[in-house]
């Protein structure tokens, strides 16, 4: 069978948990304001702002981690951004995150033809390279799809273990969670809630700008004008699919990925030349909205998400 | 505590509020507002509603801040709007809308706030055993694993207790803690508090409820729009005194004389739907049936069914005599069904919409609109007649109605759903968080519906409103309903005995 030949291919795996990558930064960045209480629609925007933030600074002379913390830099700008108006002005949280996506947008390009005026082609970077790591990347199978990655890789896994630990083991996850339920509690209990959301968002849409620099500096090694092409709003969903827990948001991206690497491969397969190729790239989409469909019955939605909360009115 | 130590600490007052005023636009809320408290003392605090006393205590918790006035606690003055400093200063409250997360444990919602932000653990294991050893102490039994959001409301409130205690709080504001307990809940609340008191907490405890406060307090303050009309010992006054400082004049509750059975204008046989088995009830036209009972037994249901949000397992339901083919929530209103619902909060209102927009609700296709559009002067007049009707303190027609003091809430609705002259008016806890003029008016309302012909079906736990208002009494237990008997037929003693669900002859 050719599918299970597929599935069972270490170089599948390895592409899965390589297009997951970017998925997973984002869909935990989105998981964290929206644990805190608010939904982040800047996502799509903050992405191309931090694919490009990350690709260009490199390109500028900066060494690599040096592009991602330029990225991380930009992300949370625009989460600060989000955030002040999000929160203590709480405004509609559809519009200004809407808003900050169209911003994000058009600064990036904007910024791209004033940096690089003359170019055709964008300029390519040394992007970051795979990193075996020694005694694990001979694990059969697990070995090369799993430990023979770029290290942002490494560090989107490590990164969504550290949120899931800071979410549910340490006191400041717990208010997260408390002011996504219901910020009266967290104010009544002596905390800001407003401190407590801005910070949420701000940290959250830093990872979201990783997620994005992951794509021009992981994934490919220059930067495209629909390269982010959607992802944010599938990290959005991904959210819902992961019911707000960030374990189950990442295999859901990686869930999501390997149906995007299944597509691709199924595509140059002998099956792609019977069925039209444009059936296979909507397989992973729809396959998301299916799963999205079944999973998210059971899912706790944070009461206070995008209930705005004002001191001292009621 | 002898007379002497008593003299000491009267000079040192644990807490202090000077000169506190409050404005919310037009509305003054408080008005140089003066008082303190000692330690060991108990202050109730009394007033009609929207007089004042949730702004007040949250003028003193520091969730908001006042105009004028100083707070001080142990002396040192609390800055304003600070909630933490308030909480670090020992001052705990338990607020009249409960502050709990639902999604998160007993445990979690007593831990929140209390640790370092940038602590790497939550400690679960430390915080239960406090919380264990709180429970026990303070006779507070509930499970600190479990999600609050399955708890019932008077666990709920042991939660908020917990979490002021957890804080070694020292002074406790309650507020209107008893509204939505059980009598025998509230029983069990005043030995907590016994039990605080004899450790040297202090507590400001609100109610409506005037033989609670004679039972728990030692001073009473009685707020009237904003102001602090009146100080008592508790020794030096009673119940009828305070009632009457309270709304500024003689309190008396209406005589409700029981009536004769009108015709039966809806009859439940053999029903079952949701906890309800088998119940037999008749309301007649022209009488009060009161439902007795400790709530969770099926009021609920009963109420949901007879205005159509629930709808028929088995049995027959009937309206003056017929069979309806359909029973909805809309049909029921169309066959002069109004409801008087128990959470305000959840069932009765919207919360951000304004006050002419809760009022028309259930009406405004039919009376409001004129071909497809509104017609809000329609609308707005029909409010401002029900203000006024109906006693509602508030700016006007426009107010959102979540800025409503409860009990002014409580008016609206009743107003919005007498004034559609309704055969058969479901009361479900009518009067809960009211104050007693306020309680006294809807029990007036209610007798004059009857006397205009309406049927009455009357839910409470209140066993003295049930016994004073009904004609007929029915007790629920277990969504069992006992037969039907007439005022004065049964005694408390054997009220108390059907409650516990003896009696019921087919007892499952
Ligand atoms: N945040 C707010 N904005 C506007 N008005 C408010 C606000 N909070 C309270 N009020 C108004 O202040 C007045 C006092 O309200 P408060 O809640 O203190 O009354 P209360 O004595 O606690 O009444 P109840 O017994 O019904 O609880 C009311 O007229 C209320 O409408
Ligand atoms: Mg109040």
């Amino acid at each position: 069978m050719e599918l299970l030949d597929i599935l069972l291919s270490a170089s599948f795996w390895a592409a899965a948990i390589r297009i997951a990558s970017p998925l997973i930064f984002a869909t935990i960045g989105e998981l964290i304001c929206e644990r805190a209480g608010v939904l982040n629609l800047g996502i799509e925007g903050i992405m191309v702002a931090g694919a490009f933030a990350g690709w260009i600074s490199v390109w500028a002379g900066l060494p690599l981690w040096g592009g991602v913390a330029v990225a991380l830099i930009v992300g949370m700008a625009f989460g600060l951004l989000h955030s002040v108006l999000s929160v203590p002005f709480g405004l509609s949280q559809h519009v200004v995150g809407v808003g900050i996506t169209l911003l994000a947008t058009s600064v990036t390009f904007y910024t791209y033809r004033v940096v690089l005026p003359e170019v055709s082609s964008p300029p390519k970077i040394e992007a970051f390279q795979p990193f075996e790591i020694p005694l694990f990347s001979d694990i059969p199978l697990l070995g090369p799809a799993l430990f023979s990655q770029t290290p942002l890789t490494y560090a989107a896994f490590v990164m969504a273990g550290l949120t899931a630990f800071v979410l549910f083991r340490t006191p400041l996850g717990l208010a997260v969670r408390a002011a996504g339920e219901n910020p009266s509690a967290v104010a009544a209990q002596g905390l800001s809630v407003t401190a407590i959301r801005m910070g949420a968002v701000i940290v959250g849409s830093g990872l979201m700008a990783v997620g994005g620099a992951f794509l021009t500096m992981s994934a490919f090694d220059s930067f495209f004008f629909d390269m982010v092409g959607g992802r944010g709003w599938i990290c959005i969903a991904l959210v819902v699919f992961g019911a707000w827990r960030p374990g189950k948001a990442l295999l859901g991206a990686i869930l999501f990925a390997a149906f995007d690497a299944l597509q691709i491969r199924v595509q140059q397969a002998s099956l792609g030349t019977v069925i039209p190729y444009q059936i296979f790239l909507m397989m992973p989409y729809v396959l998301s909205i299916l799963a999205l469909v079944l999973m998210s019955r059971s899912a706790q939605v944070p009461a206070a998400l995008m209930v705005p909360f004002n001191k001292g009115t009621r | 505590m002898s007379a002497l130590e008593t003299g000491a600490e009267r000079a040192d007052p644990v807490l202090r509020m000077q000169g506190i005023t409050k404005r919310f636009g037009s509305v003054t809320a408080n008005e140089d507002i003066s008082f303190s408290l000692h330690k060991g003392e108990v202050i109730a605090l009394l007033g009609e509603n929207g007089a004042g006393k949730t702004t007040l205590m949250n003028i003193l918790f520091g969730q908001y801040s006042a105009d004028k006035g100083v707070v001080e606690a142990f002396g040192t003055p609390l800055p304003a709007g600070a909630p933490r400093a308030a909480l670090d200063a020992g001052v705990g409250m338990v607020h009249q809308h409960f502050t709990l997360a639902d999604n998160l444990t007993v445990w979690e919602n007593i831990a929140l706030g209390t640790q370092e932000l940038g602590a790497f653990s939550l400690r679960p294991a430390r915080v239960k055993a406090k919380t264990r050893d709180l429970s026990a102490r303070f006779h507070l039994t509930v499970d600190p694993d479990a999600r609050v959001g399955a708890l019932t409301v008077g666990e709920r409130q042991r939660v908020e207790i917990l979490k002021a205690l957890y804080r070694e709080a020292k002074v406790l504001i309650l507020d209107e803690p008893t509204a939505v307990l059980t009598p025998q809940e509230t029983d069990a609340l005043f030995a907590t508090l016994r039990e605080a008191i004899s450790m040297g907490l202090s507590i400001v405890f609100i109610s409506h409820k005037l033989h609670e406060v004679m039972a728990i307090a030692h001073r009473v303050l009685v707020l009237r729009h904003g102001r602090l009309v009146a100080e008592r010992e508790i020794g030096d006054t009673n119940a009828e005194e305070l009632a009457s400082i309270m709304v500024g004049g003689e309190v008396r509750a209406p005589e409700v004389p029981a009536l004769p059975a009108g015709p039966a204008l809806l009859t439940l046989t053999g029903a079952t739907a949701g906890v309800l088995q088998d119940v037999d009830l008749t309301l007649n036209a022209g009488q009060i049936t009161g439902i007795a009972g400790v709530s969770g037994n099926g009021q609920g249901a009963l109420s949901d069914l007879i205005s159509g949000v629930l709808t028929l397992q088995s049995g027959e339901m009937q309206i003056a005599g017929q069979t309806p083919t359909h029973w909805d929530a809309r049909t029921a209103i169309a066959h002069g069904v109004g409801r008087i619902p128990e959470d305000r909060h959840k069932a009765g209102t919207i919360a951000d919409f304004d006050l002419t927009e809760n009022a028309i609700l259930e009406t405004y296709q039919t009376d409001f609109s004129r071909a497809g559009w509104m017609d809000w002067t329609k609308a707005r007049r029909h409010t401002e007649h029900l203000i006024q009707t109906y006693d509602v303190r508030c700016p006007g027609p426009d107010t959102p109605i979540r800025l409503l003091s409860g009990g002014n809430m409580q008016k609206l609705i009743l107003g919005r759903v007498l004034e559609e002259n309704p055969q058969i008016i479901v009361a479900n806890q009518p009067v809960r968080g009211l104050d007693i003029g306020a309680v006294n008016y809807v029990h007036s309302r209610l007798a004059a519906a009857r006397e205009s012909g309406s049927a009455i079906l009357l839910i409470s736990e209140d066993l003295d409103e049930i016994m004073k208002l009904s004609d007929k009494i029915h007790v629920i237990s277990e969504g069992r309903l006992s037969p039907a008997f007439l005022r004065g037929a049964l005694s408390v003693a054997e009220i108390g005995k059907w409650m516990a669900g003896q009696g019921f002859a087919h007892a499952s």
